[in-house]
């Protein structure tokens, strides 16, 4: 009698131990197919990370020339023109690679370039005070330049945004959080939206 | 921890919402919609007829679009939306122009695919803004504003791309013929083994069964081979007559292009 019900009780051991093991197959076999959509959406991300830092790099390579040709105009505020190239090399010297794009490193990054942002706002503003300076073409062909810059990094942001906002959903939702913090996939940052501080210097014509 | 999940349903919905603009229907027929009745119907036609004919020689896309106002959306964000919801340039090309006109806001926007903004560089859109535009709008001329800005449009961005012609069809046919070759050497195969499967039954059969066998194998061969050639030019076929509809007397619609934000804007 005594053995039957210990034979029993085996049973329903290895049963419960089994489901046990079932349950780990399912989460598993659920969480190997998140585990490499989790890749693609870190990839993907990467791409539109890459090309942030084109445009943003785009904007950077055109200051030199703007510094060059407002320079020319004679009395053009000193203080304006050295605040942007400072900005700009502090914008450059910070740069994110894009294994590390944590929400703090965005944040530096996003930091540094609206400083150069509103630098550059400030001598586009500044300029409208010199009616040669308007009228030079290289001038007029730069803030052109310039303009279509901000536009294309404002694309590129959103587009980045859009796909960690892919991502950070991904890693978050059970059970690819587990996945998620076996393999070390964190979380990654947003660029947040700025009150006028990062609004592309508006051109009048 | 609540304060990053309403942070992040925050972000969330204001990448919605940046998304979320409402943009008027994809139109099938033509690459010119005015949704405000500014152009006249021949007007129309003659833009349309003009639009069309250059995709055909460049596969380049021209969408010239009239809506009456934005809402609060600057015009280049709305153009980009445009782009991507519409796919206005070929998909694996990226080259769609799309010159956007918000008549009420009297804004305007020339506006480039990722494929063409180094031949339409925003200089060149602007110039075109400056030059060919602004002051025909601002004397009520849309359609010679319209006009002369396509003009200066396809004169960029001519060279640039040039449209898959027909002669696809005949690389198809090349195509082929790997494939036909392949089959070739595998009935040659099969003719084989039948043959040496013959050649086990007797001495005799060798020599008559090959005899046999070769004429009437190769003819069906020949005969499979034709028809499987011919049934390959009738798939590509299909695929020419679909891609014909495209560029043809028909219009295929927009082929999936996307923008990055290249173009710029003005005011009249």
């Amino acid at each position: 009698m005594r053995f039957v019900s210990k034979l029993k009780t085996q049973q329903k051991t290895m049963k419960r131990l089994l489901t046990v093991v079932m349950v780990i197959v399912a989460a598993m076999s659920l969480s190997s197919c998140s585990y490499n959509s989790m890749v693609k959406a870190d990839e993907n991300i990467k791409g539109k990370w890459g090309e942030v830092q084109t445009q943003y790099q785009r904007r950077s390579d055109l200051i030199p020339n703007l510094v060059a040709t407002v320079k020319g105009e004679a009395n053009f505020e000193k203080s304006t023109l050295t605040e942007v190239t400072e900005a700009r090399a502090k914008a450059t010297s910070i740069q994110v690679d894009a294994s590390k794009l944590s929400p703090e490193a965005i944040e530096k990054y996003q930091q540094a370039q609206g400083q150069l942002s509103t630098a550059l706002g400030r001598l586009l503003v500044a300029s409208e005070n010199y009616p040669t300076l308007r009228a030079n073409e290289a001038f007029r062909g730069l803030q052109v330049q310039l303009e279509g810059t901000e536009n294309r990094i404002s694309v590129a942001r959103r587009d980045f945004n859009v796909a960690v906002q892919d991502y950070n959903s991904k890693i978050r939702s059970f059970p690819a959080n587990i996945t998620a913090k076996m393999f070390g996939f964190s979380e990654k940052g947003y660029f947040q939206s700025e009150a006028g501080a990062d609004k592309a210097p508006k051109v009048s014509f | 921890m609540l304060k990053k999940i309403f942070l992040c349903l925050g972000l969330l919905f204001c990448i919605a919402g940046a998304f979320a603009q409402n943009y008027p229907e994809r139109p099938s027929q033509s690459p010119v919609a005015d949704f405000t009745g500014t152009l006249t119907d021949s007007q129309k036609q003659q833009l349309d007829a003009r639009v069309k004919a250059f995709e055909d020689s460049t596969s380049n896309q021209v969408a010239i679009v009239l809506i009456k106002t934005l809402g609060d959306y600057e015009i280049i964000d709305y153009g980009v939306g445009l782009i991507r919801k519409w796919g206005i340039g070929q998909k694996d090309k990226n080259n769609g122009v799309l010159v956007l006109i918000a008549v009420d806001d009297r804004k305007m926007s020339i506006q480039t695919g990722y494929g063409l903004e180094g031949a339409l560089p925003d200089i060149t859109t602007q110039q075109i803004i400056q030059n060919d535009m602004r002051p025909r709008f601002r004397e009520g001329d849309y359609y010679g504003g319209i006009d002369a800005a396509l003009t200066n449009i396809i004169k960029a961005t001519k060279g640039e791309y040039v449209a898959p012609k027909k002669a696809k069809r005949s690389s198809g046919d090349g195509d082929g013929g790997p494939g036909g070759f392949i089959i070739i050497i595998v009935i040659v195969i099969i003719i084989f083994i039948i043959s040496k499967g013959g050649g086990g039954g007797g001495g005799k059969r060798v020599i008559g069964g090959r005899g046999g066998a070769s004429p009437f194998w190769w003819f069906l061969a020949g005969n499979m081979l034709g028809g499987s050639g011919r049934s390959s030019g009738s798939d590509w076929g299909g695929g020419g007559s679909w891609g014909g509809g495209g560029g043809g007397s028909s219009w295929g619609g927009f082929g999936g292009g996307s923008s990055g934000g290249g173009g710029s804007s003005g005011s009249w």
